[in-house]
C-alpha cells in the first residue's frame, strides 16, 4: 500500500455569527494516498468546501480552524508558516474551484494565468512556459490551444474555462489535486467529458485528488474511497466499492436511493429523496445530526455517537449495523 | 483595440462637435450681444451700428460657420476687453491652470488611491476610520475656506509657503492640495468598495490557491480590477478640476484660464468666453477618451464595446 499524502485528524471549523458561533466541520478524519482518488460527498452546505479551503489554508480570517493534525507528505501543516503553505500551493496542492465563469482573472489572457503558477514555483523561462501551457491545453482537450494562450477568460465558455482550470491546477504536477464540485456548473453533457477528463488526468500522471461532489453516481465510476458528509461530520467513509455495496449509515442508503440504476429504476419512476431539513449548526451540537431526518432515529440518537466499523470502513451510528436490521421493519 | 480606438475618436470628434456649437449658440441665448457689448448708455443706432460691426445680423448658422472655421485654425477672435488675440491669451492662462489641474489630479490619485487600497484590506481599522473622516471632511469643507485655513497657518504664522501668484513652483504646492483635495474624497471611496468587492471574487482566490503572495494578489490581480472605474472618475474629475478651478485660482491669485472666465463673464467678453467654453469642453472630451482607451487597455471586455 502507497504512503499516506494527506492526513486530517478531527478537524473543526468554527464561524461566529450574529447568532452564535456556526459549528460549519465537526471532528472529521481523513486521509489520502499517493495516488488514490478520495470523494466527499454530501448535500450542499454540508461543509465539503471549507473542508477543502482548511486544507489548502485559504480559509477567511474569520473562520476559526483547529484539528489534531493536518499533515500533507511529511509538512505539518497546522504549524506551516505562510510562507511554506505558499510553496506548496498551486505547487504540490492545486485546486479547482466550481464556479468556472468567475475563477479566471478577466483582466488577463489565458496564457498569463496559466503559466502564473508555473512561474511563481520553478526556475523556467517565459517561453518554457507557455511551451508548457500548451501541452496542457491540449491534453485537456481543447483546440487550437497556442491561439488560446492570447485570448481573455470572456471570449471562452463555460466548459472551456473548466477546462483552463484544470489545466492551470496541473501545470506544476502537484500531488493532490482537489477539484471542489468541478462539474455542477456545467451542462450535463459537459460534466461527464471533464470528469471522464479529470480520472484520466490523475491516473496518467499518478496524482491523488480529492473529489468533492454532491452525485454519488460519479463517485460509483471513480472514486477509490468515500467520505460522505452530512452537516459537517463524515458519517461513513471507506472504500468506494465496500460502501456501494453495504452501505452502513443510514444517510448514505438514503443518498444511494436518490441514485437511478441503469437496468434496475424503472423509466420516470420517482427518484427517492430524503425527506426534511438540516438541522442549524450554530450553537451546541450534539448526537446525530441526521437524527431529525432519519427513519430509526431513537431517543439515544441525541448522545455522543459512537464510531463502528473499521479503520478503513467506519461509521456513527447508535445502532451497531447502522440500523439495518430497522429497515425491514419501517417497510 | 485599434477598432475600438478609431470608434472612439470618431465618437469624440461628435461630441466635439455637437458642443462647439451648443458653446456657440448658448451665448446667443443669453441676449442680444450686441446690446451687451454696447453697453446700457448705448443708443439704438450705436447697438445697430455694432450688430453690422461685428456681423451680428447675418444668419446664426453662417455665423457659427466662420467662427468654427477660424477656431478650427486657431483663431478665436479678439477679446472685447483686453483688445487681445483670445487664442493668445488663453495659451497664457493655460498653462497655470493645466499645470495646477494635472498637480491636483496627480495628488489626488497617489493619496486617494494608497488610502483606499489600505481602507479596503482593513475595513474599519484606524486607517479605514482616519481615510473616512477626511472624506467627509473633503466634502464638507469648502475649496475656499481649507485654501484660507492653509494661507494663515503655511504662508503667513509659519512662513513656509508663498501666500498668492504663480512665479515659483512653491507656489503652486498650497494650490495643487486644495484642488487635489476636493477630488480625493469620491477617488478614495470608489477605490476601497472596488476593492473590497474584488477581493470577494472567486478569482482571487484562484490566485491565492496557485501560491500568489499576498502583495500579488492585491496588486497584480485584484487592483488592477478594482482601478477601472477610478480611471473614468479621475477623467471626469480633471475635467472639473480644469474647469472648476476658479475658487481656487481667485483664492491663491493665480491667474489662471479659470480666473480669466470668471473676468470674461463678468465683462461680457464674449469671444472669450466662448472659447473658454470650448477649450474647456475639447479638454473634457479627450480627457474621457483617453479614460476610454485606459480603461479598454485595462479591461479586456470593454475593447469589443
Ligand atoms: N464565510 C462564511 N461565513 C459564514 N458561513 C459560512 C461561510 N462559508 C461557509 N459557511 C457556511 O458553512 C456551511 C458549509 O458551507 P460549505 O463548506 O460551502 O458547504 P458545501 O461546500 O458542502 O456546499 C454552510 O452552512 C455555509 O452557509
Ligand atoms: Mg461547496
Amino acid at each position: 500500500m502507497s504512503e499516506t499524502l494527506l492526513s486530517v485528524k478531527n478537524l473543526t471549523l468554527d464561524i461566529p455569527t450574529g447568532s452564535g458561533t456556526l459549528h460549519a466541520v465537526r471532528g472529521i478524519d481523513f486521509d489520502v494516498r499517493r495516488g488514490e482518488t478520495l470523494s466527499i460527498v454530501g448535500e450542499s452546505g454540508s461543509g465539503k468546501s471549507l473542508t477543502s479551503l482548511a486544507v489548502m489554508g485559504l480559509l477567511g480570517k474569520t473562520i476559526k480552524r483547529s484539528a489534531d493534525e493536518i499533515r500533507f507528505a511529511d509538512i505539518d501543516l497546522l504549524k506551516a508558516r505562510k510562507r511554506v503553505m505558499r510553496d506548496l500551493r498551486g505547487n504540490r496542492i492545486a485546486m479547482i474551484f466550481q464556479e468556472p465563469m468567475t475563477s479566471l482573472n478577466p483582466a488577463y489572457t489565458i496564457g498569463d494565468q496559466l503559466t502564473e503558477a508555473l512561474l511563481l514555483h520553478r526556475k523556467v523561462s517565459r517561453a518554457a512556459a507557455l511551451a508548457r501551457a500548451v501541452e496542457l491545453l491540449e491534453k485537456v482537450g481543447i483546440t487550437a490551444a497556442a491561439s488560446r494562450l492570447s485570448q481573455y477568460p470572456h471570449q471562452l465558455s463555460g466548459g472551456l474555462r473548466q477546462r483552463v482550470m484544470i489545466a492551470m491546477a496541473l501545470m506544476c504536477e502537484p500531488d493532490l489535486l482537489i477539484a471542489d464540485e468541478p462539474t455542477t456548473a456545467l451542462d450535463v453533457t459537459i460534466q461527464a467529458q471533464i470528469l471522464r477528463l479529470l480520472v484520466d488526468l490523475t491516473t496518467e500522471m499518478n496524482m491523488a485528488m480529492i473529489l468533492i461532489t454532491h452525485d454519488l453516481g460519479v463517485v460509483a465510476r471513480v472514486a477509490d474511497k468515500v467520505a460522505v458528509m452530512y452537516a459537517g461530520e463524515l458519517v461513513e467513509t471507506g472504500p468506494a466499492t465496500e460502501v456501494f455495496a453495504a452501505p452502513s449509515h443510514p444517510y448514505t442508503r438514503g443518498l444511494l436511493r436518490c441514485i437511478p440504476q441503469p437496468g434496475k429504476t424503472a423509466r420516470g419512476a420517482a427518484l427517492g429523496t430524503i425527506a426534511g431539513i438540516v438541522p442549524s449548526l450554530v450553537g451546541e451540537v450534539t448526537g446525530c445530526a441526521f437524527r431529525t431526518r432519519c427513519a430509526h432515529a431513537i431517543p439515544a440518537c441525541r448522545d455522543p455517537i459512537p464510531q463502528r466499523g473499521d479503520a478503513s470502513h467506519a461509521f456513527r451510528c447508535v445502532f451497531a449495523d447502522g440500523a439495518l436490521s430497522e429497515e425491514g421493519k419501517v417497510a | 483595440m485599434l477598432t475600438f480606438i478609431l470608434k472612439r475618436l470618431g465618437l469624440a470628434l461628435l461630441v466635439a462637435f455637437t458642443v462647439s456649437f451648443i458653446s456657440f449658440s448658448l451665448l446667443f441665448l443669453s441676449g442680444d450681444p450686441a446690446a451687451a457689448l454696447a453697453g446700457e448708455t448705448a443708443s439704438g443706432e450705436d447697438v445697430e451700428a455694432l450688430r453690422r460691426l461685428y456681423g451680428f445680423d447675418r444668419p446664426m448658422l453662417v455665423q457659427y460657420g466662420e467662427w468654427l472655421f477660424s477656431a478650427l485654425r486657431g483663431d478665436f477672435g479678439e477679446s472685447y476687453y483686453f483688445k487681445l488675440p483670445v487664442a493668445s491669451l488663453i495659451a497664457d492662462r493655460l498653462q497655470i491652470t493645466m499645470t495646477l489641474g494635472v498637480c491636483g489630479i496627480v495628488f489626488a490619485l497617489v493619496t486617494a488611491v494608497p488610502l483606499g487600497v489600505v481602507a479596503a484590506i482593513r475595513p474599519n481599522s484606524l486607517i479605514d476610520r482616519v481615510a473616512l473622516f477626511l472624506s467627509v471632511a473633503g466634502q464638507a469643507m469648502p475649496s475656499f475656506w481649507f485654501g484660507l485655513i492653509l494661507i494663515v497657518v503655511f504662508a503667513i504664522q509659519l512662513g513656509w509657503l508663498p501666500p498668492s501668484g504663480a512665479a515659483s513652483w512653491k507656489h503652486f504646492i498650497m494650490p495643487t492640495i486644495v484642488l487635489g483635495y476636493y477630488a480625493m474624497p469620491a477617488i478614495m471611496r470608489l477605490t476601497r468598495a472596488g476593492m473590497l468587492d474584488v477581493l470577494n471574487s472567486d478569482f482571487i482566490r484562484t490566485a491565492r490557491a496557485k501560491g500568489a503572495g499576498e502583495t500579488r494578489v492585491l496588486f497584480k490581480h485584484a487592483l488592477r480590477n478594482a482601478i477601472i472605474p477610478v480611471v473614468s472618475l479621475a477623467a471626469v474629475q480633471m475635467g472639473f478640476m480644469l474647469g472648476g478651478s476658479i475658487v481656487v485660482e481667485s483664492v491663491f491669485a493665480l491667474h489662471g484660464a479659470g480666473y480669466l472666465a470668471w473676468e470674461s463673464i463678468a465683462r461680457n467678453d464674449l469671444p472669450t468666453v466662448q472659447a473658454l467654453i470650448l477649450v474647456f469642453s475639447m479638454f473634457y472630451i479627450v480627457f474621457t477618451f483617453i479614460a476610454d482607451v485606459l480603461n479598454a487597455w485595462l479591461d479586456p471586455r470593454m475593447r469589443s464595446a
